[in-house]
């Protein structure tokens, strides 16, 4: 043997070191001819794949749209958009370690956001270290806009607004039956996550702000998906609104064990409807009646230059990609995210990075996915949560009423 | 706390639909344990990828329920089914690992449950799915009771099933021989039992028996490529609690952990349920080590 053990392991990191100045070298790839580089580590694998698939088509669409028609037009010049992806397999630690490598070896200096909160939180604190700015589209935790972050921009409503507007909603019905709304009384169910917590701290500020009654807190275990005491203890309390959160698990819980008990709420929301698919699993007659809060949908009368409206988004995503019967929010506001790119360099009109998210923290633009204008802490203030009813086996738009393209239908009328 | 004492002293319609409900729940749990402890108690070997088969199982009433066959009759399916798999999986892995200590087992077990969920995920996606066998539900007592017929029919599965393994245990030949491999394993090869066989047989049981609960765990709740670990773990509790060569003990201990967790999620919130049921095990075992105390200075 020509070298020991402790010889070769000197040499490997001699090599990698050699490597790593090679990748450094690439490093001012950030724009590559006539072509602006993206980067994002998205979940192509493991549990958030299907999601993580919607978010990267919203991507892809947004790319060839912008390149189709006119491309990123920088201090004269035009350039297309190109994003590198990495899969993260559904896992923080690899999605920071993606996220380390796509700056440091790939040069990116333009990030686009993973899939979901945890991936985001895994992520924001790697590109906050190197000063790259993040639009991301998926993370609506409020932790991640409590941490100070400079460089991370949100085009999504944060998560403690999901479930509020139901509540606005139930005093809104109230005062229009002659009651007070201090008199409504709620009954709660929430996984104990962090997301599903954080929708319950928007329900609570608001149950507060009205002055009503919380009769049920349960916080249900992240393991098993059992309700049934939960919704015993509803039917002894006979709450006036039933909210729930807990991701598609809790969603397909909720929708099943109301119907097996008969639950006669006049009002319930939850989160997920549409991701559980409990209209088509548990039918239309079981699930009337249950609002379900979405970031999106296409009947709003959003529009911007390049997509037209939301509708017009809608049929142009279903031509691009087969299989999708609806298009989920994930994929238009991963598209909102690339358009907030495009926007960005556009008036920045430079690829200096801290021109470029000064650029993006003065962002105030309309989209097909709503306007988009962000505050101090980088969340998107300009767009409400949209609350969606299920009236014979369709989700119709009913609050804001700004925006409805239904009447609520209070009590719900649920046959089991 | 109190109030929702209150709530049940009130009404106690109510008290009896909850221990209705953990019963249920229960019954499944009892299924899954019982497997464990027997392939614990014969092989020695702790099977981490229990819960993992309850998805399968419950993969295959979906695919049933998808294909417009009401998925109760998955049941036997999923049993046979998963019988043959146990015994695929047996030869290919266990049987490599049944001699060895506990942690190459442990690790073996691991592996295969990382592997049976990446799989199920890359053939289903990891969507919450249910199977729905339509039977509704009947009330009882103002509607304050209520008793869905799935359930039921569950209860009344897993109660078969756990008969008919005990039966099978006491009076087959091959029942026999699985007790007499659990007691010594050297003797029983002695004697002329094909422990070899004996293990085999086991262990296909055991996926079988889970394949069957997965059935019904898709009829009452979801399933979820990577929800396997749910019941690997209850099933642990349920063994260590009950004790390991106490058969009719983990029956006994399944059901009193469904109970204890419906009662407790109501009368604490549903967040201290699962903390309820663990520190029972603890006080279980805290007294059981008291007992033993004793008979060590008996013996000294």
């Amino acid at each position: 043997m020509f070298f020991s053990r402790k010889d070769a392991r000197v040499l490997t990191s001699a090599v990698a070191g050699l490597a790593a100045l090679g990748f450094a070298s690439a490093a001012s790839a950030k724009v590559d001819g006539d072509t602006i580089i993206l980067g994002s580590a998205i979940s192509l694998t493991g549990k958030y794949s299907t999601n993580g698939i919607h978010a990267q088509n919203g991507y892809e669409l947004a790319v060839k749209m912008i390149n189709e028609n006119g491309g990123v037009k920088v201090d004269g010049k035009t350039y297309k958009l190109k994003v590198v992806y990495y899969d993260d397999e559904s896992t923080p630690a690899r999605g920071a370690q993606l996220a380390e490598r796509l700056i440091n070896q790939d040069g990116v200096k333009y990030m686009l956001g993973p899939y979901s909160s945890g991936l985001t939180k895994a992520i924001a604190p790697v590109t906050e270290k190197y000063k790259i700015p993040m639009v991301e589209a998926e993370g609506a935790s409020r932790s991640l806009f409590t941490q100070g972050y400079r460089y991370m921009f949100a085009v999504l409503s944060t998560s403690e607004q999901y479930l509020a507007s139901s509540i606005a909603l139930a005093a809104e019905i109230a005062k229009g039956n002659g009651k007070d709304p201090s008199d409504v009384k709620i009954a709660m169910a929430f996984e104990n996550d962090p997301f599903s917590l954080d929708v319950r701290a928007g329900v609570v500020d608001d149950a507060k702000k009205y002055g009503m009654k919380i009769v049920i807190d349960d916080k249900l275990p992240r393991d098993l998906s059992d309700m049934t005491a939960t919704l015993t203890k509803t039917k002894a309390l006979k709450p006036d609104l039933l909210v729930v959160s807990g991701h598609s698990k809790g969603a397909a819980t909720a929708a099943r064990q109301i119907a097996e008990l008969r639950i006669e709420t006049p009002m319930v929301a939850m989160t997920h409807c549409e991701a559980a698919k409990i209209i088509s699993q548990f039918g239309a007659g079981a699930t009337e009646g249950i609002l379900c809060p979405t970031q999106w949908s296409e009947t709003l009368s959003y529009k911007d230059d390049l997509f037209g409206t939301a509708a017009d988004y809608d049929a142009l995503f279903k031509k691009t990609y087969d299989g999708y019967k609806n298009v989920p929010y994930q994929a238009a506001q991963a598209t909102a995210a690339v358009m907030v790119w495009k926007d960005a360099f556009e008036r920045a009109n430079s690829f200096d990075t801290e021109k470029l998210r000064d650029a993006l923290a003065a962002t105030d633009m309309s989209t097909f996915y709503g306007n988009i204008k962000f505050s101090e802490a980088g969340n998107n203030i300009a767009k409400p949560m949209v609350l969606r009813q299920i009236q014979d086996g369709e989700l119709k738009v009913v609050a804001p009423t700004k925006w409805a393209s239904s009447e609520v239908r209070y009590p719900r009328k649920p046959s089991y | 706390m109190l109030d929702n004492l209150q709530i049940l002293i009130a009404a106690p319609a109510l008290a009896a639909d909850l221990l209705i409900q953990g019963v249920f729940i229960g019954a499944i749990f009892a299924l899954v344990a019982y497997g464990l402890a027997l392939v614990w108690g014969v092989m020695n070997v702790k099977n981490l990828c229990q819960g993992d088969y309850v998805i399968v199982g419950g993969y295959i009433a979906y695919l049933m329920a998808q294909s417009g066959i009401n998925p109760i009759l998955a049941l036997p399916i999923a049993f046979v089914l998963m019988f043959m798999f146990g015994w695929v999986v047996y030869l290919a892995v266990i049987r490599r690992v049944v001699d060895r200590d506990m942690f190459t087992s442990l690790l073996a077990t691991f592996g295969l449950a990382l592997l049976i969920a990446q799989v199920l995920n890359l053939i289903f996606g990891p969507e919450v799915r249910t199977a729905e066998a339509g039977f509704g539900t009947f009330f009882m007592a103002d509607g304050l009771i209520a008793i869905q017929w799935v359930r039921l029919i569950s209860l009344g599965l897993a109660g078969a099933l756990a008969l008919g393994i005990v039966l099978f245990m006491r009076h087959s030949r091959m029942g026999r021989a699985i007790r007499a491999t659990a007691q010594d394993p050297r003797a029983a090869r002695v004697l002329g039992v094909n422990t070899d066989q004996v293990y085999a047989f086991t262990y296909a049981l055991n996926a079988a028996i889970c394949g069957a609960a997965g059935v019904l765990v898709s009829l009452i709740w979801v399933i979820q490529p990577y929800f396997g670990i749910v019941y690997s773990i209850r099933a642990f509790v349920i063994v260590t609690a009950a004790g390991l060569g106490n058969l009719p003990g983990v029956i006994l201990a399944g059901f009193g952990l469904g109970v204890a967790e419906n009662m407790s999620a109501f009368l604490l919130g549903a967040e201290f349920a699962v903390a309820a049921v663990v520190s029972m095990l603890l006080i279980v075992l805290i007294y059981r080590q008291i007992q033993l105390y004793r008979v060590r200075q008996v013996v000294r």
